[in-house]
């Protein structure tokens, strides 16, 4: 190919290049190069117009979570830029492989305060992975796919590339010919055996072992190699909120989520433990309570594609930097080949888990919540329509679950029964109210067939709804919003509740009626205001052939229990509000 | 918290050295002294970072997630050569420049310009040195001052040459593909 291109045509033919087929954007003048170029390749590259670049950016990041794909989004320079800012930093703290492409002025005035200038690449340092400020069109080439290869190897993250105007207008001959040059970037896949060997020797002389299985086992895809290795070992495994899906919860060797909101049995068995074995989750705060009483017994064996990870909030005693599916590919290879290695172990392990079933017997979380006591006389407590939920969800399958920030999110992580990776897609490091809606639309592009339900609070629901309209204008009709409306900020008001005597500053939240709003947007709405009503109108969103969205107006003041006090142990959690019965 | 002496060796690429620097900055650290050139190979450079730290193995580990930053050394109780140069404007009128003179020689400094009523004085050795002569010196009155920041190299075989960083740059690690 030695036809003369603008820059704005490399950009384009280097994201078809590399598999690229839909992105997330809104067009500005400093990225109007682009959107022309972008009309000749429309039958390859799928642009959807969003309403607000944040949703373009949390499309891109629906789209890359239910694919493990790369999401891409585009914004225009300044504001369309700054924009995309929150989701860039929730695709960070998520290690979600996002490109965001973004316009700049002239490289004439960079720097001079020109129209719409902001120094983009500045503000995205330190919430990228890696980005660029292109202002020289031989460098586009090269600069796609460096930022594409980044983007999606090792540990995934976001990339941003910064392009001039002049850089997407000039005529050159582009040089495809490329060959990476990173000698400082190296993702280490496979793990150390020496290392591997250890921590096998670790694992067979525990007598309380504990898996925690992470989000690393869904992005490295090693879903199956985790079920072979706990039933080669018979160890509990416990999955985080980003390792939901990891493991099927009907597993016999499942015992559920760990942390702030986690089951009681699963927190006390972490205390519990002398062997804890995480692979592919960060240890995050939410999860370890105050790191320092977390997992006081335990020996610890850390597998991380990302070594600043290991030993960061917690201490390691064998530390494996791997890829998830490949570390346990060599754990399932390194066994001893007789099973009789695996008695004594077997034999711990039933034990061990006849233990952490005794406690969760005590408590029986999922069931005593369902059927709270204390949600008898109320109108329509929340667990009635994930009870509801849940039942739509199991009978007919083929469905993603993509959450907002909140009450209703723990709700959803805890109640629901799941099953698959990549069927539950939420905001969990950045925590960013507004990520639902955008999400579910990137979502159900990449899963047409699915029917993709979005889980919102009234609150986050209002950041970001606009792109209900993107929703109508694609053309997509599988999916379906369930706004949980406790006419509160409701997780906010939990803490005001619990810890600062009902002050509930800022909290009480009024909404539109959410139906009617949704008519607007030419989507079905429903209103439910009594739990007799639930099961129907999900039904009914079932039987309607296009978006849906349902105002679940439900009991205003629920908690969320079990709950681990911030900066407590998780062994210390609150399991109803004092003033409750 | 203790004083730690960190080289990195990196690429020379636009944006590279407020990488570093952000890096540390988004842990509340406090740079007390950065120097930055080119090393021994074309493209790529080297840094000393004069930073106190209670956790340095954690900030090494989060610069080794830069895409340009190839190697990090902790060298604080490595051997090693360090230098710094300043070069200081001093108040000098003529009576006072017999005494200058002298003690720019006992300290091996250098005088690099001479004024009507100034004099400049280079000072390079190391950081302690440098640090008594501009001690020494300041009485007389010093103007203007300048500091280079501390460069330092380990002694010896050890260290870490660029090449051996540069000629694997084209193995790039197999992608793995995800699946789900
Ligand atoms: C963008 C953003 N702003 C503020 C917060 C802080 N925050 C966390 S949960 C929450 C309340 C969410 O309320 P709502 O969306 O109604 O959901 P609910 O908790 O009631 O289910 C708030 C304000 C946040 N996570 N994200």
């Amino acid at each position: 190919m030695s036809e003369k291109r603008t820059g704005a045509q490399v950009m384009c033919e280097a994201l078809i290049r590399n598999g690229v087929e839909v992105m997330f954007g809104i067009p500005g003048g400093a990225i109007m190069p682009f959107y022309y170029a972008m009309w000749e390749y429309r039958d390859k590259l799928r642009h959807v117009l969003c309403r607000h670049e944040q949703g373009a950016g949390h499309a891109a990041e629906g789209y890359a979570r239910a694919t493990g794909r790369l999401g891409v989004c585009i914004g225009t320079s300044g504001p369309g830029a700054t924009n995309l800012v929150t989701a860039i930093a929730d695709a960070m703290m998520d290690s979600t492989p996002i490109l965001a492409i973004t316009g700049q002025v002239g490289s004439h005035v960079l720097g001079k305060d020109a129209f719409q200038e902001t120094d983009i690449t500045g503000i995205t340092m330190p919430i990228t992975k890696h980005n660029y400020l292109v202002k020289r069109a031989e460098d586009l080439p090269y600069v796609f796919e460096e930022a594409i290869y980044i983007a999606t190897t090792g540990r995934p993250g976001p990339v941003l590339i910064d392009v001039t105007k002049d850089a997407q207008q000039a005529t050159i001959v582009p040089n495809w010919d490329i060959k990476l040059d990173l000698p400082g970037y190296k993702p280490n896949y496979r793990p150390n055996l020496k290392q591997v060997r250890e921590a096998i020797k670790l694992i067979l002389s525990a007598k309380k072992p504990l898996i925690i299985a992470g989000h690393g086992i869904i992005m490295s895809g090693a879903v199956e190699e985790l079920r072979a290795f706990a039933e080669r070992t018979r160890i509990p495994v416990i999955t985080t909120l980003h390792g939901i899906g990891a493991f099927p919860e009907d597993h016999p060797l499942s015992i559920g989520m760990p942390g702030m909101h986690g089951w009681v049995h699963v927190n006390r068995a972490i205390q519990e433990c002398d062997v804890l074995f995480n692979i592919g989750g960060r240890f995050d705060d939410r999860v370890t309570g105050k790191a320092s009483t977390f997992a006081p017994n335990a020996k610890v064996i850390h597998v991380d594609i990302d070594p600043s990870e290991i030993g960061k909030n917690v201490k390691v005693t064998v530390p494996i930097v791997a890829d998830a599916r490949l570390a346990l590919q060599a754990f399932l290879d390194e066994f001893p080949p007789d099973r009789e290695a695996f008695a004594e172990l077997h034999g711990h392990a039933s034990d061990w888990m006849e233990h952490i079933r005794e406690m969760q017997a005590k408590h029986q979380p999922k069931q005593q919540y369902l059927n709270r006591s204390d949600t008898a006389n109320m109108s329509l407590p929340p667990h009635d329509v994930y009870a509801a939920l849940t039942k739509a969800l199991n009978s007919r399958g083929n469905y993603r679950v993509v959450t907002d920030v909140g009450q209703h999110q723990m709700w959803a992580a805890q109640l629901i029964d799941w099953y698959r990776p990549r069927t539950h897609i939420t905001s969990g490091g950045a925590g960013t109210m507004g990520f639902a809606v955008p999400a579910a639309l990137g979502v159900a592009i990449a899963h047409p067939n699915d029917t993709v339900w979005a889980i919102c609070g009234d609150g986050g629901f209002q950041m970001t709804n606009q792109e209900m309209a993107t929703i109508v204008q694609e053309g997509i009709k599988n999916v379906k919003i369930a706004v949980i409306n406790n006419g509160y900020l409701g997780m906010v008001r939990q803490w005001q509740e619990l810890f600062e005597n009902k002050r509930y500053s800022g909290t009480p939240l009024s909404g539109p009626d959410f139906a009617r709003l949704a008519e607007a947007y030419y989507w079905k709405g429903i209103t439910v205001e009594h739990t007799g009503q639930v099961e129907a109108a999900i039904e009914e969103a079932y039987a309607t052939d296009g978006p849906v969205l349902i105002d679940f107006r439900v009991e205003r003041e629920v908690n969320v229990f079990p709950m681990v006090p911030q900066n407590k142990s998780i062994g210390e959690m609150i399991l109803e509000s004092p003033h409750q019965s | 918290m203790k004083k730690h002496t960190i080289v990195a060796l990196v690429q020379d690429r636009p944006g590279v050295l407020s990488r570093v620097v952000g890096l540390i900055r988004r842990r509340g650290f406090n740079i007390e002294s950065l120097a930055v050139g080119h090393s021994e190979t074309p493209g790529i450079s080297r840094m000393t970072i004069v930073v106190e730290w209670e956790d340095v193995e954690q900030v090494v580990k989060q610069l080794y997630r830069l895409i340009e930053v190839l190697k990090v050394s902790d060298v604080t109780n490595d051997p090693t050569v360090e230098r710094e140069m300043a070069l200081m404007k001093l108040h000098a009128p003529p009576a006072k420049r017999p005494e200058i003179v002298a003690l720019t020689e006992v300290f091996d400094a250098k005088i690099v310009d001479v004024g009507a009523n100034t004099m400049v004085i280079e000072m390079t050795g190391s950081p302690s040195k440098v640090q008594n002569f501009i001690d020494v010196i300041r009485p007389y009155g010093i103007r203007e001052m300048m500091r280079t920041g501390r460069i330092a190299m380990v002694r010896g075989a050890r260290g870490h040459t660029a090449e051996e960083y540069v000629e694997s740059a084209n193995g790039h690690a197999e992608r793995v593909p995800a699946m789900n």
